[in-house]
């Protein structure tokens, strides 16, 4: 993923390659299985929704925050959601501190594409006064530990912290001053578009890359289907891909859809 | 306070399919092409294509500045997709953002596999992408100046990228999609092909599409991309075009 900001030892892409060649993969997976996912009990943040997700090694907190405000002026009568990757220095020796890099940009943007193209988040049910004042969500995804394929682990992890949400109400009294009240109403989640990740090693798609995979891949893609089993959002990263194989990578998606739709709803 | 009104057209597509602007679903808004039109930059091109104006240069292979990032065993490729302020309706604040660093890094992903990387090893290749007015698809028209700049540069390539845009608007899908598709459509899908196989370098999507209309959006873009590839040879071999005229009488 980070090629440039990466040596890999050669000796490491052979063994991959030649392991993939022979229908292995180097922990032991098929390349259509996803690695354990597991979402930690317990509060770590003072968001209004969180999920903190390990998928393999790889470790991620997103926390959802609300606040009211002005709508933008294109869009009057819907919400806002606004979201944000952060690849924090601890959790790779590759990220650096500073402000988002592309990388941490095009994550955060290929998540928040998945949510937005399918309509996941009712964007108008946080309209409180139409064109005066809606519920802005913020979506910060924090990455904690960097072990390969951020933007599934990010789009499950955010799809939790969404469904988990618990938003004060609020009331705009007659002089206009807003009152926040003690009682809370949940986000409701629409659709649960769930982002796959694919990298190509010699001629094989390999779903749910580590790290090693990712640096040794000929090519990336991410492509989120939605529970009508219709394709949303897409975003080829490096590399090349044929028509077959990308129509390949759409069906094996469309497949393992229901069962980590299950696994979001359960966290939920 | 912009002085400018967006207008919703009443109908996307009517039920024959007739768009906004007359076209039917497979129809492509008019291109041209122009090659070497910067007298500095090693390698340069010029995209109109609807009402798009984009111009893309090429430096390189040059140095790598700073020193840090040069590779050992190959070129360094940059890219920079830029909008004008001037580029859009309402005013757009010079400078990178969210957007724009994302397609720069979409459009180095489609042309990278085209170029011999390996060939100019500690080099850098500059590619940047200028929007001077834009009217949807501008990433795609950027990726097919680009690629035409690059070879302007006569930097070694596997072959061209073409590159264009589908959608999808209501049951239909359509090819090129124009500024109120891409405001109001359904679905948006901008693709990119190294000519060589003929395999995808860039893919985009935003919004859904069922697995039929995702077939057919591949294929219209395949076809696109293959009557934007001959063009883009024509363009390069305009300028080295023999001029041969009868002398008679004029001498």
């Amino acid at each position: 993923m980070f090629e440039s900001e990466m040596l890999t030892h050669n000796l490491l892409k052979e063994y991959v390659k030649d392991l993939v060649s022979k229908g292995q993969r180097i922990d032991g997976r098929g390349f259509q299985d996803y690695r354990p996912i597991k979402v930690k009990e317990g509060t770590f943040t003072k968001a209004e929704g969180e999920a903190w997700v390990e998928l393999g090694d790889t470790q991620v907190l997103v926390g959802v925050k609300a606040d009211v405000g002005e709508p933008f002026p294109d869009t009057p009568d819907k919400g806002v959601l606004i979201s944000n990757t952060e690849l924090l220095p601890l959790a790779s020796p590759t990220f650096e501190p500073g402000p988002p890099n592309e990388n941490a940009i095009e994550v955060a943007r290929v998540v928040d594409r998945a949510i937005r193209s399918a309509d996941a988040v009712d964007m108008s049910s946080l309209v409180i006064v139409e064109g005066k004042l809606v519920y802005m969500l913020f979506l910060d995804m924090y990455v904690l530990d960097y072990d390969g394929n951020l933007e599934d682990a990010l789009t499950l992890a955010s799809l939790i912290a969404l469904g988990r949400a618990e938003i004060p109400k609020v009331e705009v009294k007659e002089d206009g001053e807003i009152e926040v009240k003690e009682e809370k109403w949940k986000v409701n989640l629409k659709d649960l578009p769930i982002n796959f990740t694919f990298v190509k090693i010699g001629g094989q798609l390999l779903l749910d890359p580590i790290l090693e995979e990712e640096q040794v891949s000929d090519a990336a893609i991410t492509l989120a289907i939605d529970k009508e089993g219709r394709v949303c959002s897409i975003q080829k990263k490096h590399g090349k891909f044929t028509m077959e194989e990308i129509l390949n990578a759409t069906s094996i998606a469309r497949s393992k859809w229901p069962e980590m739709a299950e696994k979001v709803r359960e966290a939920i | 306070m912009p002085l400018y009104v967006e207008k919703k057209p009443e109908v996307l597509i009517t039920e024959d399919g007739v768009r906004t602007d007359g076209r039917k679903p497979y129809e492509m808004r008019p291109v041209r092409m122009t090659v070497g039109i910067l007298d500095k930059a090693d390698g340069s091109a010029f995209i109109e294509w609807g009402g798009n104006k984009i111009l893309a240069a090429v430096f390189g292979p040059r140095e790598v500045h700073p020193k840090h990032l040069v590779l050992p065993d190959k070129a360094l490729v940059r890219t920079r997709y830029n909008m004008a302020p001037f580029s859009t309706p309402e005013r757009k604040r010079p400078g990178p953002d969210r957007r724009s660093v994302e397609l720069s890094k979409v459009i180095r992903e489609a042309l990278k596999p085209a170029i011999f990387v390996e060939n100019y090893p500690g080099s850098v290749i500059d590619i940047f992408i200028e929007v001077l007015r834009s009217d949807a698809g501008t990433r795609v028209a950027g990726v097919n100046a680009a690629s035409l700049a690059l070879a302007n540069a006569g930097i070694a390539m596997r072959g061209l990228v073409a590159a264009c845009a589908v959608g999808r608007v209501g049951d239909f899908v359509v090819c090129d999609p124009n500024h109120d598709e891409d405001m109001w459509g359904d679905a948006d899908m901008p693709m990119a092909m190294l000519m060589e196989d003929e395999e995808i370098t860039l893919l985009q999507t935003d919004g859904p599409m069922t697995e039929e209309q995702f077939r057919e959006a591949l294929k219209l873009g395949r076809n696109a991309i293959r009557f934007l590839y001959e063009m883009q040879k024509e363009a390069l071999k305009r300028p080295y075009q023999v001029v041969e005229r009868s002398v008679r009488g004029v001498v």
